[in-house]
This record gives structure tokens, sequence and C-alpha cells, in this order.
């Protein structure tokens, strides 16, 4: 058999190991004539070099048989997710995605209108054939009201299963697509039209102008059960009645915005380099591991006093865990964290017998006051009532936080007051240097409440008791 | 040079430092910070970030990206795991590199975001469809979360499958030291299979599609014996477990339990040792076996009892079938943590102490 060489298609298909010069469309079928105009405009216009296609689940499926370029094969309606992917990776190659009604306007219509709405630099080649076709011509949401398929045996009625899916009028509504239209390949004149149009998208993303779709109507006699030119009425005088050809936006020529500038770093080691870095941590066996909870409301600095002391114990180079509550706990008024420092590497990183208990409000003591190891301290506010007396062995002191934060004038400073007790007490471990260093450190974007809070830690450690 | 960050934050900064030129994600708690961590760092080093509109987009587009030739990753929990399956299944089909971080919450359904290790199964032995496996890291520390998802790239682009870290909500939220490395990993060149968009790579097809069914035949019986190879790779950490008479088992969050659990039992004159394994596919099998024979063994995990069976599993076909029927496991569900106490206690029973 004589083979006809077809601009960017390859010489022949190897498809299930036969090696053919055919395509598996059937007759008639629109997918066959915009393959081709597809294959010829890249082809045409030189792009086969630089042009990756996003093949489709569905009549799409084997185009990497045809045409000649890159290509990455798509699961079912992911065809405009993967294409995001590959255009984000690849912003010098032109992206084009190819998809049925099925794939795009059901399983995958909210990845296509995101990545329309996100203007993803790709153009999406949208066959609209009513169904679909692959799968046995069921109902697509493009099917007409009435359109008899195998899910709609009796007609699609519009009562039950709602109205055909307009997905250039709906894509309209977004801003930042650069071409939306709709052509159809079911006459001569029309096929004309969407070779142009097909063109047009090509050359969008070779300018890296924007997102682009075009929606080809296309006959499908096979599950039309018509032979191909009535198909190719119906498309014409059926089809276009619900989905009229047209160009919907055209703004090639718009000036799209450039991405503001952000800070950009030369390396990683450039982007996390601290000043002041703290060694790394080192065993010492004759540090007796110390495990902290503290506990109270939000915003009574609860997770930066453990902070406090979690980098005290960095700054003599203890090892060192924090964790805090999080999620809707964190949200929901009540506040705790744990702190583990130890002279060997940590092993559990929860705090089931607290050494030290700091509370700051009732329900934070009377929920982890049973937990404590014996020899441990608890240090509560003095607002907190003790109806709920500690485990024996366990030394319990109350200290006016709160009352001197207020008395200070620096009512947010309760923390600190009460780090000054566990200086003060010396429960920590760690010396009070450190406690004082990390205190300041702490404050680090505002110098000045970092030397106040020192100050406030000095006179409240002298005042309390 | 230290510094004092949250596990989540460290999964980034491994990913940065491995070479990952993508981020694509959607927010879910316990993991929201790896997102957000990637949307301030990846676009200051000229990277992309992209937050997508839901899971399955996530894992697409980073099927997009690594099917043209670049390294990239997402990050989730639970219910975004789910989501994710059909996609990674599409990365392994097509012998794509990825990384996917899993930083579990507890489930099922929405559960809660407190720390689970009950994705096991998914995140261990290929959530999705087919018969695919994925290269699964399971951190324990902060530093660990950095290494591994370093690691989790090497082996990705090593092996052509995804690499998934597995965590749990708790080593995502708290705060260790990490000590950074001088160096990353080396860029990869993929042009010989990605579709890249360029003259080199224009004949190059990534699929995951074999009409005929003696090619898929052949080419699972490929991937079967690439993932057979992968057993090469494995990786496992034995503490006090030379001497031993209980072998304590457990990964992540649960192999730090173990470890203090094993050290108060020795407190208390009881030989304890502990196995964590540091990948869980390939599982460390004969890493194991080596520190298992002869002794008792429990596994402490935050599910249901599938690191368990996984245990018993590796045991029977390490030979040891005595020791995997003798296997006892301390679990915990719903967020609650194994507390030393109680793996104390149960490894007691077991040695009838």
């Amino acid at each position: 058999m004589k083979t006809i060489e077809q601009k960017g298609m390859y010489k022949s298909f190897p498809r299930s190991g036969k090696d053919v010069s055919f395509t598996h469309y059937c007759p008639g079928c629109g997918h066959g004539i915009i393959n081709k105009l597809i294959a010829e405009a890249c082809a045409e216009m030189g792009l086969q070099d630089e042009t990756i296609f996003v093949d489709p689940v569905g009549c799409g499926v084997f185009t990497y048989y045809y045409w000649d370029a890159a290509h990455i094969s798509a699961a079912h309606g992911r065809a405009s997710a993967v294409a995001t992917g590959t255009c984000r990776a690849r912003p010098n190659a032109v992206t084009i995605a190819y998809q049925g009604d099925g794939d795009l306007g059901a399983i995958g219509f909210n990845n296509a209108f995101q990545a329309a709405s996100r203007g993803e630099k790709f153009g999406c080649i949208f066959v609209n054939n009513s169904l679909y076709g692959m799968t046995g011509g069921q109902m697509a949401p493009t099917t007409l009201a009435g359109e008899s398929t195998t899910t709609t045996p009796f007609g699609r009625d519009p009562a039950l299963t709602g109205y055909p899916l307009h997905v250039c009028e709906v894509f309209s509504q977004l801003k930042a697509p650069v071409y939306i239209a709709r052509v159809s390949v079911a006459d001569t004149r029309r096929i004309m039209q969407a070779k142009q149009a097909i063109r047009k998208v090509f050359e969008i993303q070779r300018a890296k102008k924007g997102y682009a779709i075009l929606e080809i109507l296309a006959p499908c006699p096979t599950n039309f059960k018509m032979d191909p030119a009535a198909a190719a009425d119906f498309c014409i005088n059926e089809m276009e009645k619900e989905f009229p050809l047209g160009v919907f936006r055209d703004e090639t020529e718009r000036e799209n915005p450039a991405p503001a500038a952000i800070p950009q770093a030369e390396s990683c080691a450039a982007l996390f380099a601290e000043k002041d870095a703290l060694e790394p941590a080192c065993d010492d066996d004759a540090f007796a591991e110390r495990r902290f909870k503290f506990a109270g409301y939000g915003g009574q600095g609860i997770l930066s006093l453990g902070l406090c002391i979690a980098e005290a114990a960095r700054l003599e180079r203890r090892h060192t865990l924090w964790f805090p509550s999080y999620g809707p706990e964190q949200r929901g008024g009540s506040a705790n964290c744990s702190v583990v420092v130890s002279g060997k590497p940590i092993g559990s990183p929860t705090v089931e017998h607290p050494d030290v208990l700091v509370c700051m409000n009732r329900p934070a003591y009377e929920r982890f006051v049973g937990d404590m190891r014996e020899g441990g301290i608890v240090i509560v506010d003095e607002t907190v009532p003790i109806l709920v007396e500690p485990p024996k062995g366990v030394k319990l002191v109350v200290w006016p936080a709160i009352r001197m934060a207020e008395e200070f004038g620096v009512p947010k400073a309760a923390n600190t007051m009460m780090l000054a007790a566990m200086k003060k007490l010396g429960c920590t471990g760690l010396k009070g240097e450190s406690l004082e260093e990390s205190l300041v450190a702490s404050f680090k974007k505002k110098p000045a409440l970092g030397e106040k809070n020192r100050e406030l830690l000095r006179e409240a450690e002298k005042k309390g008791s | 040079m230290t510094k004092f960050v949250k596990g989540n934050e460290a999964v980034v900064m491994g990913a940065l430092y491995a070479g990952c030129e993508l981020y694509f994600g959607y927010p879910i708690t316990p993991a929201s910070e790896i997102a957000h961590g990637a949307a301030k760092w990846f676009p200051m080093l000229g990277r992309t970030f992209v937050q997508a509109e839901c899971e399955t987009a996530s894992v697409n587009m980073m099927f997009g990206a690594a099917g043209a030739g670049k390294l990239s990753m997402t990050a989730t929990s639970g219910p975004g795991f789910s989501l994710m399956q059909e996609g990674i299944s599409y990365l392994a089909g097509a012998e794509l590199p990825s990384v996917v971080v899993n930083v579990n919450r507890a489930g099922p359904g929405l559960g809660n975001v407190y720390p689970e290790q009950s994705d096991y199964t998914p995140a261990v032995k290929g959530g999705g469809h087919g018969s695919y496996q994925t290269f699964t890291l399971a951190p324990a520390s902060v530093q660990e979360m950095f290494d591994l998802t370093v690691k989790a790239f090497a082996m990705t682009a090593k092996w052509r499958t995804p690499a998934i870290v597995f965590a749990d909500g708790l080593q995502g939220q708290m705060m260790e030291s990490l000590v950074l490395p001088d160096s990353g990993l080396p860029k990869y060149d993929f042009s010989e299979w990605a579709s890249e968009g360029t003259p080199k790579t224009r004949a190059n097809l990534v699929k995951s599609i074999y009409l005929d069914a003696a090619q898929q035949e052949r080419f699972n019986r490929h991937l079967q014996e690439k993932y057979a190879a992968m057993a090469a790779d494995a990786m496992g950490e034995a503490y006090l477990a030379d001497d031993a008479e209980i072998l304590i088992v457990g990964y992540g969050i649960s192999g730090r339990i173990a470890r203090t659990t094993a050290e108060a039992l020795r407190k208390e004159g009881v030989k304890a040792g502990v196995f964590r394994p540091i990948t869980l596919n390939p599982f460390p099998r004969e890493q194991l076996a080596a520190v298992a024979a002869g002794r008792k063994i429990m596994a402490i995990e935050l599910d249901a009892g599938q690191f368990a069976d996984d245990v018993r599993l590796n045991l029977a076909k390490a030979g040891l079938g005595a020791e995997a029927a003798g296997v006892v496991m301390i679990n915990r569900m719903g967020g609650e943590i194994v507390s030393v106490d109680d793996a104390v206690k149960t490894a007691k029973e077991m040695l009838g102490a």
C-alpha cells in the first residue's frame, strides 16, 4: 500500500505491535481531521522540536502515535493539571493539551477551569462531540437535550440531567485566558476556519502570551449512529444551535503583567544562613534529662516561654525538643507545649511525666498536675485555685506572674515573670545567663524589648516569693 | 551550624537542597507548614511554587513536571493522600521520579489532625491501582525530616518510582536542631526519557498505557524486578540490640518511644533493644532478622496493627517463623501516643518479669 506522508505526523503508527499507516478513528470522525490540522500547524510553524503534547484518555488517547513531537500521556480528566506541571517545568516549550468533552467537561472540569483561571501558559484543544466516544457513547455534559446516548436511551431529559455545558461561555467569565473560541470541522469551510484557530493557539504559546482554549465541534458517526454525512449535518444543524461558533475572546495583543520581583537568594546555604548560629548538641552523660510542660491560655506567651527554655538549652549545646499543641486546639483558647532537654539524643518526644510544670490557668493545672514525676516541681500562677493537691513528692510553688507583670505595666510579660520563677528556683538545669540570653534573643526583631524583659526578669526574681 | 526548626520546615529545606525545582500543593493540617515554607523559599531560589486546586491536581501537576524531566514534590496528610493515590499509580506506571510527603493525621474519614501512623498500608504497599511500589522512608526526627527528604529525591531519581516521606503530625509540628549539609544532590539529567520540549527529546513518550496484554505483562515484570532490586537500599537502625532478650520494633515517632522504653527497661535490669526501620519499602528485612533471631518482639505503632503485620510477614519471609508468631503489638490511635509506661509494662508482661 502506498502511504502519503502527512506533515507533522509520524510515517507509520505502531499500535498493538502492528505497524500501520492509518489512524484508529472511525470513518467520518472529527478527531481524524483535527489531528491532521494540529500536526500540520505544529510542523508548518516549525514547532515540533519544542512542543510537548499532553494526551488525554478517550478517543484522543493515541495521538502520541500520530503527532511527531514529544508526548506525555495523562490520566483521564487530568490533562490540564498535567499540562500545568509541564508548562511550569518547561516555560520555554510549547505545551498543548488535547481533551474531549467527558474528559474536560466532566471529570476534569475543575482542573481545566482552574488552569484557565490561573492563566497557565498552555493551549487547550477541546473536542466536543457531545458524548463519550471511547467508552461507548454515554452522555457527556455537552450532550444535547433530547439526544440519545447509551446512558440516555430515551434522550437526554433536562428535567433529570440538566442542560448542555457551554465550556467557552463559562470560561469567558475568567480574566486570565487570552483566547477563547469555538470552531467546527463539519465541512470544508469550517475546517479552514478551524485550521486558522489551531495555528492561533500554537502562536499564542510560541509567544508565551498565556492560556488559550479552542473548542472544536466534531461529528461522531459511530455513536450518533449516523453515516458520516448525516453526522456532519447533525453537527452543523443541531450542535451549533446549542454551541454557536465564534471567537469569545481574543486578547492576544494585550500586555500581561510581569510577576512582581521578590527577594532572591544565591543558594540554599545563602537562603538558610543564620547569624550567630549555634553549635550542634553534644552528649553529656552527667546532665539529667528534664521534661517540661507549659500550659495556659493562648495569648499568655506559653509557647514562647517553652521556646525560651529550648533556646537556652541549645545555647548550652543540650539535645532539645519543643512540641506545641496545634490544630483546632491552638485556636480554641488553651495552649500548651512540651520541652525536652537532654544530655543524650532524645527518645520519646512526649512529656508523659513532667519534671517541671508551669501553669498559667486552672484548667491547665488540673489537666497536668496528676502526671508529675516524683521530685518534680509545679509552678502555678497565684490566680489558680489549688483544689487538687499535687502528687506526693511534688513541690508546688505559687507565683504572682500575672500580677507582677501588671504591676510592672507590661501585662504581656507574665511569661517572663514565670521564667523568673524558674530561674530563681533553679529547676531548669540550665544556667541563669543562658536563660537571660535566650530571653533577650527571643526579641531579636525588637532589641529594646529584649533588654526591657531582661530588667523585668531580674526585678521579678528579687521581688517574687 | 544548626537551626531550630519544625519538622515540616526541615522537609522544605531538604527538598531545596536535593534540587527539587517545583512544588505543587493543597493546604491541609498538619502538613500546611510545608506549603508555607515552599511558597516562600522556592521562589526565592528561582524555583516554582503552585497552589493546586485539589490534591488530584497536585499529583497530576507533578506528573506533568516529572514527565518534562524536572524533580517536583507535594506534601499532604491522610485525606489528601487518599486523593493522590490514582496519580501515584500513574507516576509509578510511567516510571516518573517525584516525592510525596504524607504527614499522617488520625483517620479514617475526616478523623482529626493529631498524629497517627494509620496510612501505613497506602504509604508502604502502594495505595493505588495496579502492582506498583513506592520507595517509602520514615523519618523520626527533624534532622531526618531533612535527611530523608534529600534521600527520597535521590531514591526516586535512581529507581524512577515515586518516593514517599512518611511522617506524622507530631514530627511535622515539633522543633529540634537541624544541621544543614555543605551541599545537596547533583543535578539529574532525564533527557533520555523525558519530554522536555527540546530537539533531543522530541521522540520521547511518557506514558503508563500498554494496550497489548503481553507488553503490559513484560512491563510489569520489569517493574517487579526493579522493586526487588530496591532492597539493596533498605535502611534500619538497631540500638542496644546485641544482648537484648526483647526487641522493640517501631518506626518514625514510635521508634523514638521504643528507644526511651528500652532505656527505661534497662534501668530496671531488663535487656531490651530497639530496631527502627528507616525505609518501610524496601523493608530492612535482613537487618531486622539479624537482631531479631531468638528474641521476643514487641511492635509499637499508632495504627491498628498494619505495621505489626508487616513485621510478622518480614520475619516469616526471613525464616523466623517462631519470632513472627510471637510478635506482640502495643498501639494507640486517634491522636493518642503510646506511653513509655504502657510499653514498659507490656514488655515486662511478655517476659513474665
